[in-house]
């Protein structure tokens, strides 16, 4: 053995390229998310459930104008609630990686803290992909339709993953920030409840009382849910779709140097 | 590196709120050595060695690992040091080969070449066996092996071991002495911390003790020995047997005046070169017609170390210390030959 642990001692590695290694630990998080039961059951059976219950147990009582079918008008919004929920997990890995002693060894490799959040993030985007894929699949197979041609579904599917990326940002600093898993799985269903019971996810804005129209009207969610509409069921797209990535690109812009800058701090304890 | 020093830190100091967890560090370690840190819990030895692997600023001082700046020079130094922390950092949901295998990647090596260095590793830490389940399935142990394997991936000049035989059965702690022998032998320079002063004993070149944030000695094993004595040789009277008669007959043999502890019926005496002592010390007890229940020769123990450098116990030291060290004395009540504490 002793060769094989003697050459080239003192001949320092080479770095890999910051997008290799964002690929490196990324590909580790996705081999996490399948072999984690935890994970895989959030990430299959949870959007499923939303998809189906929301549908039956709502679907009878909610009419929306010029909408014949309420999963047509729910999926949409059901995508950024099961995106928002999924997002904590984010939080609770990264958490979890500073209380294991992952974060310590990744940060003492001669790599980029950029590429150990930004495979955080991308792993998380890749089961966003999955889990929009799935609820598709299902609300197909129980009524749902794109009505404005695949451009604007494919469309629509980009839109969700990126509303993703931003709220798996907004986690990460959560989760480096609380630095306990369990914190940081409540701390990031918090504002996923509040605020899409707040915007018009479920049900329209109209049958709100006017307090809470007021504030449903400028939620995030809301704006985020109302471009989502627009590409899947048809209608004006530009304003919609260009206010939520305003509100995405500004979330990205305030949570990601953050995430950054609290990281290179962080360590385990 | 040369005859350059492969670690040198001045004047490292670091707060964490109220707490000052260093105090003006200053330590020195020549390239190719093993340096032995030695410290209760608490003591700073963690806060030491995450400064040195650039994972914490310090507050005030400066350290180079490598020659190079731990602050200025941070990325360049991770590129030289391999660390392996106090808790396993493996990933429990990735193989043992999938673990080694993505540190390789991250140090920048191929794919293929990246599996290849795992499979050495795994085979070199005995785990080839385990290699392709979960690291989750492994004992406390077997993670230990294989944080220290990460730690080794790209071979690093400068290797860090932050306590490294905590939770590995005897076995496997012989097996990394060993392996340190060998790193040591190509080159490599090691930090280890260890509260344990056989470890440092049998592995360091050099030894620092630290103690609230400072250090309190240092110097090779063997100096610091000296200065505490060397070994210790235990006796047990049988029961109900006066121990002053058997300390009077030994008293010559010692570096210092023994220790009774007449209730526990015991006498601690301090030696130099203790096995060649034994025969002479069974030759006085036959001539004097004293008999013992036990007799042992014991290394001095951390708590030793501190009783001697400090005065006064360690904090923390509950677990570190066997509890039959020379405070074997103290309970007495009758004041201890010639010392008294």
């Amino acid at each position: 053995m002793s060769t094989a642990l003697a050459d080239n001692l003192g001949q320092p590695a080479f770095p890999g390229s910051v997008l290799a290694n964002t690929g490196t630990i990324t590909a580790r998080n996705l081999r996490r998310l399948a072999r984690v039961p935890t994970q895989m059951a959030l990430a299959t059976i949870q959007p499923i459930l939303l998809v189906v219950l929301f549908t039956y147990a709502f679907g009878g009582a909610i009419h929306v104008p010029g909408v014949t079918h309420y999963i047509d008008y729910l999926l949409p919004g059901v995508f950024v609630l099961a995106i928002g929920f999924g997002a904590s997990q984010t939080g609770v890995a990264v958490a979890e990686d500073l209380a294991s002693g992952m974060i310590d060894r990744f940060r003492s490799l001669p790599i980029t803290s950029g590429s150990v959040l930004a495979g955080r993030v991308a792993a998380d985007a890749v089961r966003n992909l999955l889990v929009v894929g799935l609820m598709i699949a299902v609300g197909s197979a129980i009524g749902f339709r794109f009505h404005a041609g695949p451009a604007a579904a494919l469309a629509a599917v980009g839109l969700a993953v990126a509303a993703g990326i931003a709220f798996s940002c907004l986690n990460l600093l959560l989760g480096i920030a609380v630095r306990d898993a369990e914190t940081a799985g409540l701390a990031g269903l918090f504002p996923v409840i509040i605020f899409t019971f707040t915007s018009s996810t479920l049900v329209p804005v109209a049958t709100m009382p006017g307090w809470l129209q007021a504030f449903a009207n400028i939620n995030p969610i809301t704006v985020m849910v109302g471009a989502l509409r627009a590409l899947c069921l048809g209608g004006p797209t530009a304003r919609p779709v260009t206010e939520a990535l305003a509100w995405i690109g500004g979330l990205l812009l305030v949570t990601v140097p953050l995430a950054i800058s609290r990281y290179r701090h962080a360590i385990s304890t | 590196m040369g005859d350059q020093p492969a670690i040198v830190a001045e004047g490292l100091s670091k707060r964490f709120g109220p707490v000052r967890a260093l105090d003006g560090i200053d330590l020195q370690q020549r390239a190719g050595t093993v340096l032995g840190m030695l410290g209760p819990n608490g003591a700073g030895k963690t806060t030491t060695v995450r400064i040195l692997t650039t994972l914490l600023a310090p507050d005030g001082g400066r350290a180079r690992v490598a020659r190079l700046d731990v602050v200025a020079q941070a990325a360049a130094v991770r590129r030289l040091i391999g660390l392996s922390g106090q808790y396993a950092a493996v990933d429990p949901y990735l193989t043992g080969r999938e673990n080694l295998a993505m540190i390789g990647r991250l140090y920048g090596l191929g794919r293929r070449a990246a599996r290849r260095r795992a499979g050495e590793l795994l085979e070199r830490f005995d785990l080839a066996q385990a290699a392709d389940r979960m690291a989750r399935t492994y004992s406390g142990g077997m993670r230990r092996r294989l944080d220290v394997a990460a730690s080794l991936v790209a071979q690093p000049p400068v290797l860090f071991l932050d306590e490294p035989t905590t939770g590995l059965d005897p076995h496997g702690r012989i097996a990394l002495w060993e392996l340190l022998g060998e790193l040591t032998g190509h080159g490599t320079s090691v930090l280890l911390t260890t509260q344990y002063m056989e470890e440092a004993d049998r592995l360091a070149d050099a030894i620092v003790v630290i103690d609230h944030g400072r250090v309190i000695a240092s110097g090779t094993p063997g100096e610091l020995k000296t200065r505490i004595g060397g070994d210790r040789l235990e006796l047990q009277t049988l029961p109900g047997a006066d121990p002053w008669p058997l300390a009077q007959a030994l008293a010559a043999l010692g570096t210092g005046p023994p220790v009774v502890d007449a209730r526990a019926g015991r006498v601690v005496l301090p030696v130099t070169n203790g096995p060649e002592f034994l025969a002479e010390v069974a030759g006085r007890l036959a001539t004097s017609g004293l008999r013992v229940a036990d007799l042992a020769l014991r290394r001095p123990s951390l708590e030793d170390v501190f009783l001697t450098l400090t005065g006064q116990p360690g904090d923390g030291l509950a677990h570190a210390a066997d509890g039959t060290g020379p405070s074997a004395g103290a309970g007495s009540p009758e004041p201890a030959l010639g010392r008294t504490r």
